[in-house]
């Protein structure tokens, strides 16, 4: 599992870093998403699902 | 993609007057949002505060939907708006729009500048102050309300987290502090137009203040940290622009969360069994709140746009210009995603994903601050006074006007334990 980020469209809410905070951080000067784990193991596939889901800007997608 | 309905009877279409009348249980949403979800999920509305006509939307995917397209704007100052609360018409377009009434580029130019102020790492950052305060006011209301005296939450829990929270965050010095909370407090209780400027204009000036003397004398505080980030990026907003900023953020945020604080409360105080799975279940307090913002959905309609180009949502033209009024409330009840919408349940999963802070590049700037003061407050009420029961009956309540007030509150919440 590979997590894409579309840094555009980040708009740097936390809300993935709220649901998965192991993988997903927030650069100190925007705000913006950093993926700090960009192939998470299975295990996480449920919080990488809720963290796409909660991106208020479908900046965030899995590839398999 | 649904097809266009291309009703030829459209100007036979009814228009209802919006906000409706919400008669029946104060906490549950009005009537007319499920009907119209199920029979009419893009309707026709008039606004009852100037009679401008707009397209209000009650499902929560065509909500997402619209949200997310960049053909849709936030911008006040068109004529099509769906404006909602009074704004002198003749200062239209002459004063600077609010982040909340910015497009692309400029809103994404000011949003980053102020998101580093609201991340996770810095929320948690603030967090143990956050739980004194809360044990505080708590400590407060034991003691006020020991002898069986009836405690207003409003005024003894509700108002001040926020304040002082907000005041700590940008470091406002004692002297100031007081000019501050009457601000924040006006912004809460309205009060009258000519007080209303004069404050304005004083925070206005406080502000500027501390601006210039954090541009060089930085500390760690929120305008210390934006004002030197700003400067570090080459000052792409100019000290009006951060000044406004700060200001957006504090007009977004405090009401709201005073009323959020005691509708979250109330919530709870109604829901026994909910209740005492909070204290049973600490593991549910992040949940929780997000389950009570969605049951509750506070800030229901304010979340409204303009279409910039024809665009069919939910299977409906929306042409060019017109105006499109966003029912939150609606969305989060929506049996599509949420089994037994109007049901409380703590421990429901998909309130994480709900639209109680919006959606799209708007989404509520704030809502991890939230989020952590909610939990903070509804974990420790709940907890520290067991025997907690509201003083009044709900019918009783001082509810805000929702004729008026964009956001769901309570002027009091008297409370006995
Ligand atoms: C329970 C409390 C709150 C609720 C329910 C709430 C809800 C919302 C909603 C629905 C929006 C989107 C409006 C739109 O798209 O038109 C929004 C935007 C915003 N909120 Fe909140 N909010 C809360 C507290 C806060 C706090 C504490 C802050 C700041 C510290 C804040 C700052 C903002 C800002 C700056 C925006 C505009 C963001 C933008 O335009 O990019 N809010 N809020
Ligand atoms: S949830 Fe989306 S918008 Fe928010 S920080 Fe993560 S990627 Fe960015």
């Amino acid at each position: 599992m590979q997590v894409i980020v579309d840094m555009a469209k980040c708009v740097g809410a936390g809300a993935c870093v709220l649901t998965a905070p192991d993988v997903f951080d927030q650069n100190e000067d925007d705000g913006k998403v950093i993926v700090m784990i960009s192939s998470p193991d299975e295990a996480r596939r449920a919080e990488v699902v809720e963290s796409c889901n909660v991106c208020p800007t479908m900046a965030l997608s899995i590839q398999d | 993609m649904t097809e266009i309905i291309n009703c030829p009877v459209a100007h036979e279409r009814e228009v209802r007057q919006f906000p409706f009348d919400r008669p029946g249980c104060p906490m549950e949403p009005s009537g007319t949002y499920a009907e119209l979800r199920s029979t009419e999920p893009v309707s026709k509305i008039s606004l009852r505060l100037n009679g401008r006509e707009a397209w209000l939307l009650t499902r929560f995917e065509d909500i997402r939907e619209m949200l997310s397209d960049p053909r849709f704007s936030a911008d006040m100052t068109n004529p099509g708006y769906p404006l909602q609360f009074e704004f002198p018409m003749e200062l239209i377009g002459k004063v600077k729009p609010a982040l909340l009434h910015m497009d692309p580029p400029e809103h994404t130019k000011n949003r980053m500048m102020l998101m580093p102020e609201l991340t996770v790492k810095k929320v948690a950052s603030l967090t143990p102050r956050t739980e004194e305060v809360v044990d505080e006011c708590i400590d407060n209301i034991l003691e006020l309300g020991k002898d069986g005296t009836p405690v207003d939450l409003v005024e003894h829990l509700a108002m001040p987290v926020p304040a002082i929270g907000m005041a700590e965050m940008m470091d406002i010095a004692h002297e100031e502090k007081e000019l501050f909370t009457r601000w924040v407090t006006l912004l809460v209780t309205q009060g009258d137009g000519e007080e209303h400027a004069d404050l304005n204009m004083r925070v206005e000036m406080l502000l500027y203040k501390l601006i210039a003397e954090r541009s060089v004398n930085p500390g760690d505080d929120l305008i210390s940290t934006l004002t030197q980030r700003n400067i570090k990026a080459g000052k792409p907003l100019d000290d009006s622009e951060v000044s406004a900023l700060v200001r957006a953020m504090i007009a977004a945020g405090h009401e709201s969360t005073v009323n959020g604080i005691a509708i979250g409360c109330m919530v709870l105080l109604n829901h026994p069994e909910q209740a005492q799975l909070l204290r049973d279940k600490p593991e549910l307090s992040g949940p929780a709140v997000d389950e009570i913002l969605r049951y509750s959905s506070i800030s229901d309609h304010g979340t409204v746009r303009v279409a910039t180009e024809d665009v069919v949502i939910g299977g409906q033209l929306i042409k060019a210009g017109e105006g499109v009024v966003c029912s939150l409330s609606a969305g989060n009840h929506d049996p599509a995603v949420y089994d037994n919408p109007n049901t409380l349940d703590l421990t429901r999963k998909e309130a994480r994903h709900s639209l109680a802070f919006g959606y799209g590049r708007h989404m509520c700037a704030g809502q991890t601050l939230v989020r952590m003061q909610l939990q903070t407050v509804f974990t420790k009420l709940f907890t520290r006074i067991p025997t907690i029961k509201q003083a009044v009956p709900l019918e009783e309540l001082p509810f805000k006007s929702f004729y008026q007030a964009l956001i769901d509150g309570l002027h009091a919440l008297p409370v006995t334990f």
